[in-house]
């Protein structure tokens, strides 16, 4: 399919349409375990290899499934992922896997991803799909990720502590000490501080949006009557 | 029409629910081991932590022995429980207690406990809690040291009514903001040793012999 233009895929995924800022979805997650670091990674490669496995299935099997049994074939494809996912989270991040606890199985509830298999990969080819599952899926862990450095710093005064549990011993010594230990902001690790923040996040998307535009409307709207030649440096005036 | 739609959508699904099953089970099976191996060397870490290589020679995960039903709910274990046997070349050197705190701040506090055959403390550590991020999380060992004051304390030293938080007139610290958590963790400690004094003559009657259990290790080692 040629209309599908990569670039397109890669800003509405990362930013235009980003699944966490702009679309709301799969809040829960989001506020629960982006305590730290560690935590967002770990959810956010998670749920980014169940969005690229369902995506890649879903568009592989698009013209096969009558429209009445599309939405059960596709939670079966995400449910399968997911469980995937989560026995290989068991087997080889064991203690990742305690600390994500339920989350890991609740990416099949995630909206995000049945979302992106009924917008996305159910009207389009298997590459671009799957690039579409790749980039909203990163574009949900960056969020997660820093959400999950803010509070990490703001909360516990580290960053990047634990490292280990997901990237193994080398990991272990990664953890900065941003404050001095024995630091603690109560408000950055419970629930409510993820909302406050996440609203912040918004916020600032929003505002550099409406920068962006207001730039591009001064840029339209500026008459060029009378510009006999092109100008490549300087503000022309 | 309708009944020919019915069927063929019945076949459809029936198909992805065996390629999935497939899947599904193929997973399974190919993590089954790398699972169990996870589990296991979880479980032997937290033991580890409380006695050390240097201190048994045998298997501890294998040396168990069931506690008996009178003394579940005093170690708040619904369903039972095992306590794990550490020996030094056949003698019986400490034993590990599972227990559960249901009266922390929120939710059950599920510790192991290392008693030495002498009745003092070896070393506690939490298994799993929820208790409040940043104030009741210190009897987490990642989070602060407090755990380790239990280390050498046993029923005669402190005497019993000073095994109690500062604030209750014991003494053992309380974090501030937070005296629910500890005090739950040091009453459950307590019970522990109380359990342990009450069951050590079975315990060193019952314990599998020292050959048997060497020779499971070595069964298992092959």
């Amino acid at each position: 399919m040629s209309d599908v233009s990569y670039r397109e895929i890669s800003r509405n995924g990362l930013w235009d349409n980003n699944p966490a800022l702009v679309q709301l979805l799969g809040l829960c997650p989001l506020l629960a375990v982006t305590g730290s670091v560690v935590n967002a990674l770990g959810l956010g490669l998670a749920t980014m290899a169940v969005l690229v496995g369902s995506n890649a299935v879903v568009s592989l099997i698009r013209n096969r499934v009558t429209d009445a049994v599309r939405i059960p074939a596709f939670v079966m494809i995400i449910a399968t992922f997911t469980t995937c996912t989560e026995m290989l989270m068991k087997a080889y991040t064991y203690e990742l896997y305690q600390i994500l606890g339920i989350f890991i199985p609740l990416i099949v509830t995630n909206c995000t991803i049945l979302g992106r298999a009924e917008a996305f990969a159910s009207k389009n080819a298997l590459i671009p799909s799957i690039a579409d599952g790749l980039l909203m899926g990163l574009g949900f862990g960056a969020v997660l990720l820093v959400l999950g450095g803010i509070r990490e710093v703001l909360g516990s005064g580290t960053l990047f502590a634990n490292m280990d549990l997901l990237f193994g011993p080398v990991a272990a010594n990664w953890s900065i000490q941003v404050f001095g230990s024995g630091y603690s902001f109560l408000v950055a690790i419970l629930p409510p501080g993820a909302f406050i923040i996440t609203g912040l996040l918004i916020a600032v998307k929003n505002a550099l949006d409406t920068r962006a535009k207001q730039r591009r409307d001064a840029l339209k709207a500026r008459p060029v009557k009378g510009a006999k030649r092109v100008r490549t440096t300087g503000v022309v005036h | 029409m309708l009944t020919k739609s019915i069927g063929f959508n019945s076949l459809v699904l029936a198909a992805f629910a065996l390629v999935t099953a497939l899947l599904l089970a193929s997973t399974y099976l190919g993590t089954k081991d790398q699972i169990a191996e996870s589990e296991r060397q979880a479980a032997e870490k937290a033991l580890l932590e409380i006695i050390p290589n240097e201190r048994h020679s045998n298997d501890m995960l294998v040396d168990t022995l069931a506690i008996p039903q009178q003394f579940w709910s005093k170690l708040g274990l619904h369903k039972g429980g095992e306590i794990n046997i550490a020996r030094n070349h056949g003698k019986i050197e400490a034993v590990i207690v599972p227990a559960v705190a249901p009266d922390g701040y929120s939710g059950d506090i599920r510790l192991i406990a290392g008693v030495n055959m002498d009745g003092t403390v070896a070393g506690v550590r939490v298994l799993s809690h929820t208790e409040t991020p940043g104030l009741g999380d210190k009897i987490d060992l990642k989070k602060d040291d407090w755990i380790l004051s239990f280390q050498g304390k046993s029923l005669t030293e402190p005497v019993s009514s000073k095994w109690q938080v500062i604030k209750d007139g014991g003494e053992f610290d309380q974090f501030t903001g937070a005296t629910i958590t500890p005090r739950a963790v040091v009453t459950l400690v307590k019970k522990v040793l109380e359990y342990f004094a009450e069951d050590r003559p079975r315990i060193l009657k019952l314990a599998v012999p020292a050959s048997s259990a060497t020779k499971q290790q070595e069964a298992t080692d092959e």
